[in-house]
């Protein structure tokens, strides 16, 4: 349980961070949080022959307002995330999916950004980055580019990143869509989510749902974005009925494809996850909803 | 052939210490091998179990995903730090001793730092002591104890605590 050796090196610039991923011929690995890598490499599940520690880039943990995107730089703290009052108020359903990533002493460490490129499929960050349609932006030695949330998440643990490439920022509109909720399950408190839902939801002045968005993650290889409950919800008054059917269309949209032992109980878990999800934007304050955990 | 080993330097418990690590060393066995505080123990070594939990920069972390080197400049506190100059128990051991909030104790000295990284924000709701505590596996107190001895040592803010919960 010990790690394998590795050189270490710990830049001081996005540029010499690229440089030194590029000059490791893809044997290199980002060190952000460690949350995740440290225990691959401990289980010695990874071997690179370079660590290259990105905690003290310049500039990669700031937290700021750009017009109505928040901008979060890729080495922010899970733990600044779950509690800035800007999360809070411009992206509540981030503040609450923070809450339920690891425990306070791995959010204490983990980053934003190593969540979203670590794309664990039953992690939250990436859920609510695709829930919200977020761009990735990241540096290579050909300069930066921004790549959208859904061409992000390739599948298992797997991103579009190139590996001389660094993710520097998270970009994320603020909700439009005030109502919203975050529900996932798991075995014990703090472990890996079976299921998990998020969503936004929008009503317009005649009570009807103008806009629906929901995310599931944990059941498949990726977060699953789920058109088809979205589209049987928008338009409609809400009713008890609409949201069950959502929530099995959703079921049966993201949870199709579960490969894994249980899939018809993960199916049933996702089903519930939605539909509680769904009952905690409508039946909260126009602005959130009562019960986080 | 190994990599050649870093200069590193932390302060630990208010000492400064500096040693040359190799990269791989985890600031866990930093502490207990290099430095002999084995205080700190090693549950897991995956993050899981919360036995390792040292504080930061005064930040509740694993040390066992933590690498050596990468304490560079920062201020380290073990369970050793939570006695006092006559090597008396401070408020926080001395909470678990008296509401039995240990029974091997191989889980206490991370649970305890999880608490030191509250002390400065006491009084706290439950939910926080809860929180802090739900990141550590104990397997023998069945962790009401635990709870006890940490609303004893913390404070908890009026109306959150397990007497307004088992009442």
């Amino acid at each position: 349980m010990k790690p394998p050796d590795f050189e270490y090196a710990r830049p001081a610039t996005v540029a010499d961070a690229v440089s030194l991923l590029a000059s490791a011929g893809g044997d290199a690995k980002v060190l952000a949080g460690g949350q995740s890598l440290v225990p691959l490499l401990n289980f010695r599940l990874a071997a690179p022959s370079l660590l290259v520690d990105v905690n003290r880039v310049d500039g990669l943990a700031h937290l700021t307002v750009d017009g109505s995107t928040l901008r979060i730089g890729a080495t922010t703290r899970m733990r600044v995330l779950e509690l800035d009052p800007l999360v809070r108020d411009l992206v509540p359903v981030l503040a609450a999916a923070a809450r339920w990533v690891g425990h306070v002493q791995i959010r204490n460490r983990g980053t934003v950004g190593g969540s979203v490129a670590h794309a664990d499929p039953a992690a939250e960050v990436p859920a609510v980055c695709l829930l919200l349609d977020a761009e990735l932006v990241a540096t290579g030695p050909s300069g930066e580019r921004r790549i959208p949330a859904r061409d992000f998440f390739a599948g298992f643990l797997t991103t579009t990143l190139a590996e001389d490439e660094l993710l520097t920022e998270i970009r994320i509109p603020a909700q439009t869509a005030r109502r919203w909720g975050f529900r996932e399950y798991a075995q014990r408190r703090g472990d890996f989510a079976l299921a998990g839902a998020a969503t936004t939801v929008g009503i317009d002045a005649a009570g009807r749902i103008d806009e629906a968005r929901i995310v599931v993650f944990g059941t498949s290889d990726r977060p699953i974005r789920a058109r088809s409950a979205e589209a049987a919800l928008a338009g409609a008054e809400p009713s008890a009925d609409g949201l069950d059917a959502a929530a099995t269309a959703a079921a049966d949209e993201a949870a199709a494809d579960d490969p894994r032992p249980d899939a018809a109980y993960r199916r049933v878990l996702t089903r519930t996850m939605v539909r509680r999800a769904l009952e905690d934007a409508f039946g909260g304050s126009s602005d959130g909803h009562g019960e986080v955990r | 052939m190994p990599v050649a080993p870093i200069e590193v330097r932390m302060t630990v418990n208010g000492v400064e210490r500096r040693a040359a690590v190799p990269p791989r060393l985890l600031l866990s066995d930093f502490l207990r091998h290099e430095l002999g505080l084995t205080g700190t123990h090693v549950g897991c070594e995956h993050g899981v179990c919360g036995a390792c939990t040292v504080l930061l920069d005064g930040a509740a972390v694993r040390s066992c995903l933590l690498f050596a080197v990468q304490a560079e400049g920062a201020d380290v506190r073990t369970v050793e730090s939570l006695t006092g100059p006559n090597d008396e128990l401070t408020a926080i051991p001395a909470a678990f001793r008296d509401e039995h909030g240990l029974q091997c104790g191989f889980c206490t000295p991370g649970i305890m730092m999880s608490l030191a990284a509250l002390e400065g924000d006491a009084p706290v709701e439950h939910e926080a002591l809860v929180d802090a505590i739900g990141g550590h596996l104990c397997r023998c107190t069945g962790y009401r104890n635990i709870v006890r001895a940490a609303e004893r040592a913390i404070g908890v803010a009026a109306g959150t605590g397990e007497e307004a919960r088992d009442g």
